[in-house]
């Protein structure tokens, strides 16, 4: 319970009871690196949005926008200047729990020493889930993301695609609130980006996860997701939150070449070419 | 890695990238001599409280009166001089051997399969296992001393050479020949470039190796240097002596890894192994 | 099974020159410090009896297994604690890099003076601490060299401190800390010897002194011989179990270097 929330009145709530929509709050971030010696690099200005229960976000921007950073602010990871992160009512500090981070480099992110099963099992074994409960979920990850055969190998004997498929699963396994994921299909081959993509999606659908996804392709972050974040460049604030509003149901022929798909994706883009040109909308306000 | 480069990669640390290099620097080198300071105030201490005899640990200003005395004895430089002559000749025999043995048999696949068992038996037998027979032909010449330093810093030399010549791109390789280039300048231009760390490796291994065994040498067998005077040191009860004489021998060691590294630098300042080190 | 003739092949070939080569070159010598190979092989089953393989080898090998078990449990320790602490680091680097430029057989006389080199206790010393420093750095490295996305993945699943080291740290740096462990089996090998030949009076390296200043030429030459085969039958078990705890960074290896 921080300050504000017992200065706005609001109650405290119980991180196992999530009384309200909101799974992820950002309230006013900002983010300075302060270097000795160093002028200051203001990375982030301001950055206010919700991401509520079960959404599926993705957040798109120039190069150096500080996606990166957001993302690591967002995983506890780094410290804030200023505003704070909430996670289901509780503001993040350092990692939090119920978040599960899928990051850019798989093969670097999956212990070398563990088979495939053993990288999925860890976390739930820090979380202290019972053994057979563990092999229950450790199984059905497999399964979500089509690895049974897999199970006792080492990952530096999968493809780049298959590793990447057991940093999702082992994020999926450990049931988070909230799964970012950090433009994790960007060092994979466009084919299997492809099938990644839809796994994603399929995974969002079947499980619930509330899921933020970060990348630098905007075709992608438009066929994943319900919105999309466009953010500035740098010091970032948001451009704009577009809504996303293609059907449910979405595959990678049909829906890419829907019109509405070709609409959304060319006001992102535009959105992102204004970004790197230095357009932003609180010089726009105050001009 | 500076947080004003255009993008911040996902493996940079933000927290230790936002102190910058000079303050740690600094900060490093005052903790490193605490740390000096500390180790030697402790040693002190524990010498002249008696908490261990003085008879076998004296103080240590008492070791760097003797030390400094030392210095200005004619026996010292000689000693000094016959240790370092030995170990340089030792080592740059046994690179030059290495080298050449290493190249003969790296660039031949018959001669690699061949020879593999016997180098693998041969490598690690203690080279004080010579140590009888080198006293029984050599005595306390300093013949024995050679024989010791060059059988063992030769082992670590070819080691680390046919790793080298082993390692050369086949692609780069490939290349060559298709220019046409020929066996002496595929030599040059190829297999020495990608050798050279490997040969700097070597370099490194052998001269600490070489160090080691010039000082054994002297140490047990009796050949002249500061390991014998070391050992008549400490034999004769002269304790401030034998500490002195550890501590000039260490500072050897320093010296002899801080050259190393120093012509490592210069030969492969290219080579992305040294230049991620330095950035 | 033409292929199994063929590595033997290779595998024995040159050793089996050698061996004819030394046969045949010592056959008819007279040279009391080159006796033929003949004699010295003869001279094997009377010299290392079992008597002499449990009261001189067996014990310096148990010391040198004691040494350096204590030289690798203080090493991992210790370089774990610094390589995690750059505080640490920053205060320790110059004193271990003096340490651990010091040739190990100078630890001799110091020891010498503290412990002597008639009982077990010196040469146990000596062995440990001379075999300390390579494990002790390489285990900062490799500390040190961790990949930072592992370490962050861990924290991000919020893994505890026992289990991060565990799992994460230890096996992480597991492939430099065995470098190191192998750098310091050679250097116990050398103490183990050198350590007996001060004042001991049973041990490996203590009999080939003896036969040596007994001009027992034969017996000192299969001194010598068990010594080299030790060392190479060490260097084997070193081998066997590294290839079975890294078999992971073996695996690992080949693949990136065969992509």
């Amino acid at each position: 319970m921080t300050i504000t929330t017992l200065l706005s009145g609001r109650t405290a709530k119980a991180p196992e009871a999530p009384a309200t929509d909101i799974a992820l709050d950002l309230r006013n971030v900002q983010k300075t690196y302060d270097t000795p010696g160093r002028p200051e690099v203001e990375a982030i200005r301001n950055l206010d949005f919700r991401i509520n229960r079960g959404e599926l976000v993705c957040v798109v921007g120039p190069s150096g926008a500080g996606k990166t950073t957001l993302l690591r602010s967002i995983a506890g990871l780094l410290d804030l200047t200023a505003g704070e992160v909430v996670l289901d009512g509780n503001a993040v500090t350092g990692p939090p729990d119920g978040m599960a981070v899928v990051f850019q480099e798989y093969g670097r992110s999956l212990f070398p020493w563990m088979t495939v099963r053993q990288n999925i099992e860890l976390p739930l074994k820090e979380k202290g889930v019972p053994k057979s409960e563990r092999k229950a979920k450790v199984e059905r990850a497999l399964e979500e993301v089509s690895l049974t055969e897999a199970a006792d190998q080492h990952p530096w004997q999968l493809s780049g695609g298959m590793q990447q498929r057991v940093a999702i699963a082992r994020a999926v396994a450990f049931e988070p609130t909230v799964l970012l994921m950090d433009e994790p299909f960007a060092a994979v081959d466009a084919q299997t980006r492809a099938e990644l993509e839809d796994l994603v999606r399929s995974l969002w659908q079947h499980l619930g996860v509330t899921v933020l996804f970060v990348t630098h392709d905007i075709d992608e972050a438009v066929y994943l997701g319900e919105r999309v974040i466009v953010l500035s460049n740098r010091p970032t604030v948001l451009m704009e939150d577009v809504d996303v509003d293609l059907p449910a149901e979405r595959d990678q022929l049909t829906t890419r070449s829907d019109a509405r798909f070709g609409e959304l994706r060319g006001h992102v883009y535009s959105l992102i070419q204004k970004a790197k040109a230095g357009h932003r909308p609180d010089e726009d306000q105050e001009a | 890695m500076s947080p004003s480069s255009a993008t911040l990669t996902p493996s940079s640390r933000p927290r230790t990238a936002t102190r910058s290099r000079r303050p740690r620097r600094s900060r490093d080198l005052w903790l490193g001599v605490t740390g000096v300071l500390i180790v030697l105030a402790g040693a002190e201490t524990l010498s002249r409280t008696g908490i261990v005899n003085p008879d076998f640990l004296p103080p240590v200003t008492e070791m760097y009166a003797s030390l400094f005395e030392m210095l200005g004895e004619g026996w010292f430089w000689e000693a000094l001089w016959l240790t370092v002559r030995g170990w340089a000749i030792g080592l740059a025999a046994a690179m030059a051997l290495g080298i050449v043995v290493g190249f003969v048999i790296g660039s031949s696949a018959f001669l690699r399969k061949f020879t593999n068992s016997t180098i693998e038996f041969l490598r690690p037998i203690p080279s004080v296992a010579l140590i009888p027979l080198v006293i029984l032909i050599f005595g306390t010449q300093p013949q024995s001393a050679f024989v010791l330093v060059v059988y063992a810093a030769f082992w670590q030399v070819l080691v680390q050479v046919l790793y080298g010549v082993a390692d050369v791109d086949p692609v780069a390789r490939d290349t060559a020949r298709s220019y046409h280039f020929g066996p002496i300048r595929i030599a040059r231009s190829v297999v020495y470039p990608t050798a050279l760390p490997y040969i700097m490796t070597a370099f490194r291994l052998g001269a600490a190796v070489a160090l080691i065994l010039e000082i054994t040498a002297e140490l047990v067998i009796g050949v002249d240097g500061l390991g014998r005077e070391l050992g008549v040191a400490q034999s004769s009860g002269a304790v401030p002596e034998t500490y002195a004489l550890v501590i000039v021998i260490g500072f050897i060691g320093v010296a002899v890894n801080l050259l190393v590294r120093l012509i490592e630098r210069k030969a492969l300042w290219w080579h992305p192994s040294v230049r991620s080190e330095q950035s | 099974m033409t292929r199994y003739f063929k590595q033997a092949g290779y595998a024995l070939g040159l050793p089996v020159i050698l061996l004819t080569g030394w046969w045949v070159a010592s056959a008819g010598s007279t040279n009391p410090f080159w006796p033929p190979l003949s004699t010295i092989l003869e001279a094997f089953p009377t010299t290392w009896t079992m008597d002499r393989i449990v009261g001189d080898v067996l014990p310096s090998l148990a010391r040198l297994g004691i040494g350096f078990g204590i030289a690798v449990v203080l090493g991992i320790v210790l370089g774990t604690a610094i390589g995690l602490s750059p505080t640490l680091r920053a205060l320790s680097e110059p004193v271990l890099e003096f340490f651990r430029a010091v040739p190990p057989p100078v630890l001799v006389p110091i020891i010498a003076l503290f412990a002597g080199y008639t009982g077990w206790l010196g040469k146990i010393i000596t062995i440990a601490l001379g075999c300390l420093w390579p494990i002790l750095l390489n285990t900062v490295e490799g500390v040190r060299g961790l990949d930072p996305t592992l370490t962050d993945t861990a924290k991000s699943y919020r893994l505890s401190p026992w289990r991060r080291l565990v799992f994460v740290i230890l096996p992480g740096a597991s492939p430099r800390i065995f470098t190191g462990a192998r750098q310091s089996l050679s250097i116990g090998v050398i103490l183990m010897v050198i350590s007996e030949l001060f004042g001991a009076n049973r041990g490996l390296g203590a009999a080939i002194v003896q036969f040596q200043r007994t001009f027992a030429i034969p017996q000192m030459w299969t001194g010598v011989i068990l010594l080299g085969v030790i060392g190479v039958l060490l260097a084997m078990l070193f081998r066997l179990a590294e290839n079975r705890m890294l078999a992971w960074y073996v695996g690992q290896r080949q693949i990136e270097r065969g992509a």
